[in-house]
This record gives C-alpha cells, sequence and structure tokens, in this order.
C-alpha cells in the first residue's frame, strides 16, 4: 500500500516536474530562431514569397527560381518566408518590435521611418555598388530614396506604381459605353458607372475601399489627381489640406455614385482585395488601382479575362490629371544579418528583382509561357539602359493589346509620392471614406472639417 | 505496541527537539513535494505570461521609442497623447454601450434559456447541445458567419426584412452614434448567440443543484412559476449570478474581436462600434509609421485600472454581510 502511495507521489513529482519542463521548453519555443551561416555556408530568409494558393503560377516560378540561384551559388540556401498579401501590418509591426522579421523583409516605401525606429535595419550602404548590383546607377532615384536615410542605404526597391483607373471593357460595351473612351473626369464617371450599374444581375459601376487604410489610400491619390495633396508638408508639423474645395468635389462625386447613382455596392468597409475580386469575377465596371493590380491579382489570383480590362487616368475635374499618389516596394535587411548574409541576400534581389529578363517580374519570355499577361508599362523601376532593356523586353512578349491601355500611359501622371507618416494618416481618413459611402444624409463639409482636426491631432503626436 | 512507539516517539521530542522539528519539516515537504512542482509551474506561467506583461506594460505606459530601436523615459506623453485621440472618448462609450447591452441581452437570454431547459422534460440534451454548439465554433468564424447574415446586399437578415416588406438596415454599418445603435446592438446580437452556450451550461449546473423539494413545496403553497424563480432559483442561484455578472462585465469591457471581425477592422460608421480594446489594437499595430506599442500601453493600463477598481468593488459591494 505505501509502496503504492510512494510510487503515485513519485509519479505526480514526475508529472509536476515534466509539466515545468514543458513550460521551459514552450518558452524557449517561443525565441526566434532565425537563419545564419555557417562555415561558408549561408542561409538567409526572405518572406513575400508568393503562395501556392493564392499564387500558383509565380509560386511555380519563385521556386524555380530560388532552385536555379541555389545551384549557381552553392553556398547560399534561400529559406522563402510564403505570404499572401505581402503587406500585413500587424504580424509586420509585432515582428519589428520583438525583432524577429527575416533576413530579407519586405515593406511598402512608406514603412522605412517605422523599421528605423524600431532600430531593426541594417546598413549595407558599402555592400551596394555597381559590382554587386549592375542596374544600380539605372534605378529610378525616388525608388532609392525610399530605402535610404541621409546617405545611408539600407535595402533594395523592387517595385514602383502610380494609379489610375481600371476599367471592365466588356461591361462598357454592354451598357452601351465606347470601352475606347474611359472616363477622365468625375462627371463622366458617374455618368458611365449609372450606365453599368443598370446591367443589374449582382453588377456595380464603382468601387472603393474605407477599411484596412485602403479608404485613406485612394482618397490621398483622388487628391493627387485633382492637383491638391492630403498634406501641407511644408508645415511643422504637417498639417490635413484636404478640408477645401478638392476634398468637397472628391467626397461629393462619391456620395453622389453611391446614394444618387445607385452605382456602388450597399456593402461597404471594404479593404484590399475585396474590389479585385469582384472585378475579376466580371462584376465590377470600374475602380482605381495600381496596373500591377491587373498582372498580379485580377488575372492569376481571381481569374479575371485580361481581354476585358482596360485602364484610364485617375479621375479628375479637368480630364488631365495633376498627379497619381506614387508608391512602392522593397526588401529590407535585417539588422541582426551577418555580412555574408547582406552579401548573399543582395545576390538573390539582384537575381530576382533588378536584373532584366529574370526573376518573378522581369522574366516576361517566361510569363508569357506561363499565361500571364506581359506589356503593362509598369513597374517603372529603372530609367537608362536597363528601363531601355526592360522595356524592349515587354515589347518583344507582349500578350496585351497596349491599345486598351494607351489612356493610361498617355496620361503620363507624375508620382506625387505618400504623405507624411501615411499609414496613421490613412488609418484615420477611412472613417471618412466609410461615412461618405454609408450615410445617405451625411453632412460632407462637417465630415471634411472633423476629418481634417483627427488628422492634425495625429500629426501632432506623430513621432 | 503503540504505547511503546508513543513512548518512543515522545521520548525522541523530549530529547532531540531540533531533529524532530527538521524531520516534521522535510516530511512535510516530501508530502507536499508534487504539490510544490506544480505550483512552480503554476507560478512560472503566471509569472512570464501574465505577471511579468502586466509590469511591462506600465514600464512601456512611460516611455517612448528611441529612433534606432530601444526606449527612453516619457513622463505622461503617452497618456497625453491617448486622452488627446479624438476617438478616445468615444471608444470608451462604445465599450459601455456595448457592456450594458451585452448585460441587458446578453446575461439574461442565457438565464432565461437556462430555466426553459431546466423545466423542459423532453429533448433536454439535443437542446443543450443545440445551444452550446456556437461555443463550439472559432470566434473568426461564428463572427464571419454573421457577417455574411448581415450584409446589406444579399445576407439573410435582409433578405427577411425584404420579405416582410419592412425596411431593410445596413447592420453593423448602419449609420448613427446615439448612445443605443443598431449598429451596437447588431454586434452584441453576434456576441450573444456566439457566446451564450457556456454560460448557459453553468446556469443550468446552478439550477440542477437546487433541491427540487424546495419547488415542491412552492407549488404545493400555490406558488407559481415566476414566483418561484424569484424566491427559490434567484435565491438559490446568487453566487453564480454574482461571479458570472462580474466575469461578465470584465469580458464585455475587453470588447475586440466582434466589432473587429464585423466592420472588417474599421470600427464601423463613424467609429460607432470602435472600442477601447480596437483603439489599443490599433496604435499598436495598424499605424505602421506612428504604430505605438507605448500609447497602445498607456491605453491598456487605464482600462486595467478601471477593471480593477470595478472588480474590487463589486467583490466588496457582494460579499456576504456576516453579523
Amino acid at each position: 500500500m505505501s509502496r503504492q502511495l510512494h510510487w503515485r507521489s513519485g509519479s505526480r513529482v514526475l508529472a509536476a516536474v515534466s509539466a515545468v519542463a514543458v513550460l521551459g521548453l514552450g518558452a524557449a519555443a517561443c525565441s526566434s530562431s532565425n537563419a545564419s551561416s555557417s562555415g561558408g555556408n549561408v542561409t538567409v530568409s526572405i518572406n513575400c514569397a508568393p503562395t501556392q494558393a493564392q499564387n500558383p503560377i509565380q509560386h511555380k516560378q519563385w521556386v524555380q527560381d530560388v532552385a536555379t540561384f541555389e545551384k549557381a551559388n552553392p553556398n547560399i540556401t534561400i529559406k522563402s518566408v510564403y505570404n499572401y498579401p505581402c503587406t500585413n501590418l500587424p504580424v509586420f509591426t509585432a515582428q519589428l518590435r520583438a525583432g524577429t522579421e527575416p533576413n530579407i523583409f519586405y515593406i511598402d516605401f512608406t514603412d522605412l521611418p517605422q523599421v528605423l525606429t524600431a532600430g531593426q535595419a541594417a546598413d549595407i550602404t558599402s555592400y551596394v555598388n555597381s559590382q554587386t548590383v549592375p542596374t544600380l546607377k539605372d534605378i529610378v532615384p525616388s525608388a532609392m530614396r525610399a530605402v535610404t536615410a541621409g546617405k545611408t542605404i539600407y535595402g533594395l526597391p523592387t517595385n514602383t506604381y502610380t494609379q489610375g483607373l481600371v476599367y471592365n471593357r466588356k461591361l462598357f460595351s454592354e451598357a452601351g459605353l465606347n470601352p475606347n473612351d474611359p472616363p477622365t473626369t468625375w462627371a463622366q464617371v458617374e455618368t458611365d458607372a449609372k450606365a453599368i450599374a443598370k446591367l443589374g444581375n449582382g453588377i456595380e459601376g464603382w468601387g472603393d475601399y474605407s477599411a484596412g487604410n485602403n479608404g485613406g489610400w485612394h482618397f490621398a491619390s483622388y487628391m493627387d489627381a485633382l492637383g491638391g495633396s492630403t498634406l501641407n508638408a511644408n508645415a511643422v508639423p504637417p498639417v490635413a489640406d484636404f478640408d477645401n474645395s478638392n476634398g468637397l468635389a472628391i467626397l461629393e462625386a462619391l456620395h453622389t455614385l453611391r446614394f444618387t447613382d445607385n452605382a456602388m455596392s450597399k456593402t461597404q468597409g471594404l479593404a484590399w482585395g475585396a474590389l479585385q475580386a469582384q472585378f475579376g469575377a466580371g462584376k465590377l465596371g470600374m475602380y482605381i488601382a495600381a496596373p500591377d493590380d491587373i498582372y498580379n491579382v485580377i488575372v492569376p489570383t481571381d481569374k479575371g479575362n485580361i481581354n476585358d480590362i482596360g485602364m484610364g487616368p485617375l479621375p479628375s475635374l479637368t480630364g488631365k490629371p495633376a498627379g497619381s499618389l506614387g508608391g512602392g516596394n522593397a526588401y529590407i535587411f535585417a539588422k541582426y544579418d551577418t555580412p555574408a548574409q547582406i552579401k548573399a541576400g543582395i545576390k538573390f534581389i539582384d537575381f530576382e528583382d533588378l536584373t532584366p529578363g529574370q526573376g518573378v517580374t522581369f522574366n516576361y519570355a517566361r510569363q508569357k509561357a506561363d499565361g500571364l499577361p506581359v506589356g503593362f508599362d509598369e513597374p517603372s523601376l529603372f530609367d537608362g539602359s536597363a528601363g531601355a532593356q526592360v522595356q524592349a523586353l515587354r515589347d518583344k512578349y507582349a500578350t496585351i493589346n497596349t491599345s486598351y491601355y494607351k489612356a493610361y500611359v498617355d496620361a503620363n501622371e507624375v508620382s506625387d509620392g505618400e504623405p507624411f507618416d501615411a499609414q496613421a494618416v490613412y488609418k484615420t481618413l477611412d472613417p471618412m471614406m466609410l461615412a461618405v459611402l454609408t450615410e445617405p444624409n451625411i453632412n460632407i463639409p462637417a465630415l471634411l472639417k472633423t476629418s481634417a482636426t483627427n488628422v492634425n491631432t495625429l500629426l501632432q503626436f506623430s513621432s | 505496541m503503540a504505547d511503546v512507539a508513543t513512548l518512543r516517539k515522545a521520548s525522541a521530542r523530549q530529547s532531540a527537539p531540533s531533529r524532530v522539528t527538521t524531520g516534521r519539516f522535510g516530511q512535510k515537504v516530501r508530502r507536499n513535494l508534487s504539490a510544490y512542482g506544480f505550483l512552480v509551474g503554476a507560478v512560472l506561467c503566471f509569472t512570464f505570461f501574465s505577471w511579468y506583461p502586466i509590469v511591462r506594460e506600465v514600464i512601456l505606459s512611460f516611455q517612448k521609442a528611441v529612433y534606432g530601436g530601444g526606449y527612453t523615459w516619457a513622463g505622461w506623453v503617452n497618456y497625453d497623447r491617448i486622452i488627446h485621440d479624438p476617438t478616445f472618448w468615444l471608444a470608451w462609450r462604445n465599450t459601455l454601450e456595448f457592456s450594458l447591452l451585452a448585460l441587458v441581452i446578453g446575461y439574461a437570454v442565457p438565464f432565461c434559456v437556462a430555466i426553459l431547459l431546466n423545466e423542459l422534460r423532453h429533448a433536454r440534451g439535443y437542446l443543450r447541445v443545440l445551444v452550446y454548439l456556437p461555443v463550439m465554433l472559432p470566434p473568426a468564424s461564428a463572427l464571419l458567419l454573421f457577417a455574411l447574415f448581415y450584409n446589406p446586399q444579399y445576407g439573410l437578415f435582409d433578405d427577411i426584412l425584404h420579405t416582410l416588406h419592412l425596411p431593410t438596415s445596413q447592420w453593423v454599418f448602419q449609420p448613427g452614434t446615439g448612445f443605443i445603435s443598431i449598429a451596437m446592438i447588431s454586434v452584441v446580437i453576434a456576441s450573444t448567440w456566439m457566446n451564450m452556450g457556456g454560460a448557459t451550461l453553468i446556469y443550468l449546473a446552478a439550477l440542477q443543484n437546487i433541491p427540487g423539494e424546495l419547488y415542491e413545496a412552492a407549488e404545493l403553497d400555490g406558488a407559481g412559476l415566476f414566483k418561484r424563480i424569484r424566491h427559490i432559483t434567484i435565491p438559490q442561484t446568487r453566487l453564480i449570478l454574482i461571479m458570472l455578472l462580474m466575469l461578465q462585465v470584465v469580458a464585455t469591457m475587453q470588447m475586440f474581436v466582434e466589432s473587429f471581425v464585423l466592420t472588417n477592422g474599421g470600427g464601423g460608421v463613424g467609429d460607432n462600434t470602435e472600442s477601447v480594446v480596437m483603439l489599443m489594437y490599433q496604435y499598436a499595430f495598424q499605424l505602421s509609421g506612428s504604430s505605438n506599442y507605448n500609447a497602445a500601453s498607456a491605453l491598456g493600463v487605464m482600462l486595467m485600472l478601471v477593471l480593477a477598481v470595478f472588480s474590487g468593488g463589486f467583490l466588496w459591494a457582494t460579499r456576504e454581510r456576516r453579523a
């Protein structure tokens, strides 16, 4: 009996010790284990690798590229982190604070201040030169500025964009509109959107965002197209600059589209991804986006028909947009990267993203063979000889009817860059967009005033 | 034999008291070794996952990020920033609105359902499963289901209203910042459906512990259903009712996932369903360049203090008073 009790007691002790050990192991497992280098070999982790589920073709291409790169560089192992969409602010912010981002991590151009404040970027200035990145001198200055602070380089740009009007040519034809004549003013947008919405069957004429910081992002682009700006960047701190006739014209146009013309969906509060899916399904006439929405999302992910898609300039009041919100993406090197990892990482980004004729973006021959649309005017990452090379490859392998994009290309919109503390400003403007798209009796001037006050309060305390 | 043993023990006690004490202590330790083992686990768990984060949160709330990494002391700057946020008071008001509505709807409904289930003679087990089923759904899935029901274009609820020739609604995206808004009621309905199963089962367990004789005696005295509930059910389940009331208020004051999922992370029209925890989340994760763990921590400390004061006050007010 006592032996049994003793055994039971012993087993309880063992269980208790095991419980503590498991806790300890759990805590240990929580700590990060980033890729590293040992001996002559180096492993580099990189995120924003295309996922099998959402981007099967680009995923296949990426896997091919990694294999080719590793074969040519047997001492380098690329550890791909697959995620879609690449921008996931909560995860990104948490990783920065915890210092658990991959060796090379994806950012929007607006994110560099946050990365630097968190102290999570490595200085790669001494590693970036014409030997390691042969196209360096041709990368457009605005893109290099997005990865540079002072004279220090923290990463390499991989994409740039300016926004335009994406429209469904098939729906234009069905609605009795001329598909070769996309609207250029807000008044024309209303006329065309109303005609498309009348097709019924769940088809909407116009779509817009009002959640996930995307509503504010679109509003900023509309402001740029009207020749204004979301913020007055000359003031210290910057202040809201949209409580004016331009801001009023934009919000009134959106409100009319939603409630007078009934040309927009009753479902609002939409964030990135929703409009592309609706457009890909042939249920949306128009919305604003950069061309990469077409070749990266609508066609490969949402199975939209490339022959139905065209692009025009951003809507304005005059028919000629004064500018467009421009941005882009880059890869930043993590603070903890070893020199070997930085060198290997630069080599891989040069191979995958910065060499005409190679990689997921610029291997146009393979894109054509894989059935992806080729021939868009973007990304405009290069000037000079690299730019000319890219353009020649685009022309050679073009699969799209470039005349469908002529109106957008001819508008030659000036990229205005994004406002100071862009994501915070966009977040503050989302409720304004949501109110315009959900409140039939909204007082728009009062809404503009409140939103401007909110943005100013935010900027006052902004770091 | 027993007497000899007792004498030996007594003699040992007299001759070597310190050894005996050590022996007893050792015995005690040996006897409770497994308990201490488990206690260490629990203490470590609380230390790393509860107490340390609380202390860290308080410290963070008085710091600010330094360019290039790390933090420095910042005094009350984060509290100042939070209080001047235009959505600060609105978020508190919305949170109180949610808690109040959750008390009216979410607290009473499970209790009534439990009484109903307790009174039923047939299909009790089947109905219990039915009531508990939503609890087994992951919260995000349950809320996405409701987001679909609430969709003003193809949602079930508007379809029903439309069929009945009643005015339709935008539900969680219905404008209006009045204290009891349709948007918030929509959030509470989804939340109640999602969570009521757990509370119902707890009430049911409490109800089944009430001796049947009490009800029989009351029935003999001519007490109807409501009198039985008032004079027997409620007093007999008082402790459970009080405890669940406190837990519910504390839980509802931390409302996040309901509004976050239903409004696509936006907080509704005019931020009419934005809660304190949502605001905290936005400060911490959604503002990119301005993402600010310190300001989020300041808001977290405020919420913690409010809930601590509430819980303390509530427990004091509902304590057993003895003569």
